[in-house]
């Protein structure tokens, strides 16, 4: 049936362009290209993901551990769950936006306004819920110290075995050390904020304290990270330069920084993808309303847009399984 | 896609759907239940999975298939790839299918090379 379409099609009009043989607008050929062309880059980035995941395989940071926020559940360990929902919220509005074609192919103006709006909720949640995932990840929970060699040292209580914050343990110190600002010394030299509690302060509250110990970046074979013997713990504590408390671009008190960085990168780049996904639908959405598609006689704008909503559903599915589940 | 023209059998034709409402919803069901599925192993993590299998836990190999199989549905019922002509389906899924799995083999062979080097290497870079 697809073979014999070329028969049909007369002589002189094929050199012209006069057979359509994948029986698509150009339009929705330009969308296809530009989401194979996207797949390849966001393939692109979460493959160097996983080169530096398998790079660094015997130390990278542990997903559950990082993510474990969920909204008005303070200090209730929910690893997953939060991104869960985000995941069930876009494949929902997928199936929206879905329904809103499916209306439009029978011409049902005020269905697809309604669908139309449900997609755009359902994306503004989504790309709210990523704020507050960066946000939770930036701020950081326990804080850790930072080696010479970039390694990160989190704190660990022997007796519970929970993670203790650093912030909670640390013990005052005098010091005349102060925030630089520039008003107050070389006019072209600034500083960032200083961390609320100092390396000196960690120390002397690690060794007031007999319960804590140190927990290493080395992940042993069971796949959890190595807790070192009070007695290691102490030794590895002069190797500490520095206190990191969240994540940003250059530390990460998670562990490595690629994982913030590529975290940053991945989320933040599909971020942008349903940001700039909520837009063009409201655009549609008000197209819809002034009744600029029942002009045309088509609904067609509508696919060509929801092909591109449901390719960020896609990539999240992957994103999804990429940071937080494998 | 002409709105006749649709496929509405979904499992190789195991479930066929009245409607194409129908269809979509029934797509939603079972996005839902192999994310579900795909949550619950993620936070049991069940002993028996953990074992390594080709170089990777056994776990982790399913949530790769299961993403595969739930993007296959994603494309090709919500995208309507399946209603689409061999060509065009072609056109799409080949170079996806070829490009990406040899990006990731080059890539992570590389990245596990690197991991020996550093690991046994007379360098060090944990200082």
């Amino acid at each position: 049936m697809e073979a014999s379409a070329n028969a049909s099609v007369e002589e002189s009009s094929v050199w012209g362009g006069g057979n359509r043989p994948l029986n698509a607008s150009y339009g929705k050929l330009m969308m296809w290209f530009f989401i194979v062309s996207d797949a390849l880059t966001f393939s692109g980035f979460l493959v160097s993901y996983g080169f530096s995941r398998f790079k660094n395989i015997d130390s990278w940071p542990i997903a559950d551990e990082v993510f474990t926020h969920f909204p008005f559940l303070h200090g209730i360990d929910a690893p997953m769950y939060y991104v869960a929902l985000m995941t069930f919220i876009l494949i929902f509005s997928s199936v929206t936006m879905v329904l809103a074609v499916d209306a439009g192919h029978h011409m049902q103006k005020a269905k697809v306004t309604f669908y139309m709006l449900l997609t755009i909720i359902g994306g503004a949640i989504f790309v709210g819920s990523q704020a507050w995932e960066w946000k939770n990840f930036i701020k950081g929970e326990y804080g850790a110290l930072e080696t010479k060699g970039g390694q990160i040292l989190q704190f660990v209580d022997m007796q519970t075995g929970k993670r203790a914050a650093i912030q909670e343990f640390a013990l005052p110190v005098a010091t005349e050390r102060t925030n630089h600002e520039s008003s107050n010394g070389i006019w072209y030299v600034d500083e960032k904020s200083l961390t609320t509690v100092s390396v000196d302060e960690v120390k002397k509250g690690f060794l007031a304290d007999e319960q804590l110990t140190i927990r290493t970046q080395k992940l042993n074979e069971k796949g959890q990270k190595t807790v070192l013997s009070r007695e290691e713990a102490l030794a590895k504590l002069d190797e500490a330069v520095g206190v990191v408390e969240g994540a940003n671009l250059y530390h990460n008190e998670y562990g490595n920084p690629l994982f913030a960085d590529f975290f940053f990168f991945i989320t933040g780049f599909h971020g942008f993808h349903v940001f700039s996904g909520v837009v063009i639908n409201v655009i549609i959405f008000f197209n819809v309303i002034i009744g600029t598609y029942e002009r045309r006689g088509h609904y067609e704008m509508v696919e060509k847009v929801g092909l591109y909503w449901h390719f960020v559903d896609l990539v999240w599915v992957f994103v999804f399984t990429f940071f937080y589940l494998v | 896609m002409a709105a006749d023209t649709q496929n509405l059998a979904i499992f190789r034709g195991l479930l066929k759907f009245k409607s194409n409402q129908q269809k979509i919803w029934g797509v939603l069901i079972f996005l839902s239940i192999v994310t579900t599925v795909e949550v619950a192993l993620g936070i049991i993590k069940p002993e028996v999975l953990m074992t390594s299998f080709l170089r990777m836990k056994l776990l982790n190999w399913i949530f790769i298939i299961l993403t595969i199989v739930k993007a296959y549905y994603i494309a090709w019922d919500f995208m309507h790839v399946r209603d689409e002509k061999s060509g065009l389906k072609n056109a799409i899924v080949l170079p996806l299918i070829i490009l990406i799995p040899y990006l990731a083999f080059i890539l992570l062979l590389e990245a596990d090379y690197i991991f020996e080097v550093m690991r046994n290497g007379f360098v060090a870079w944990n200082f």
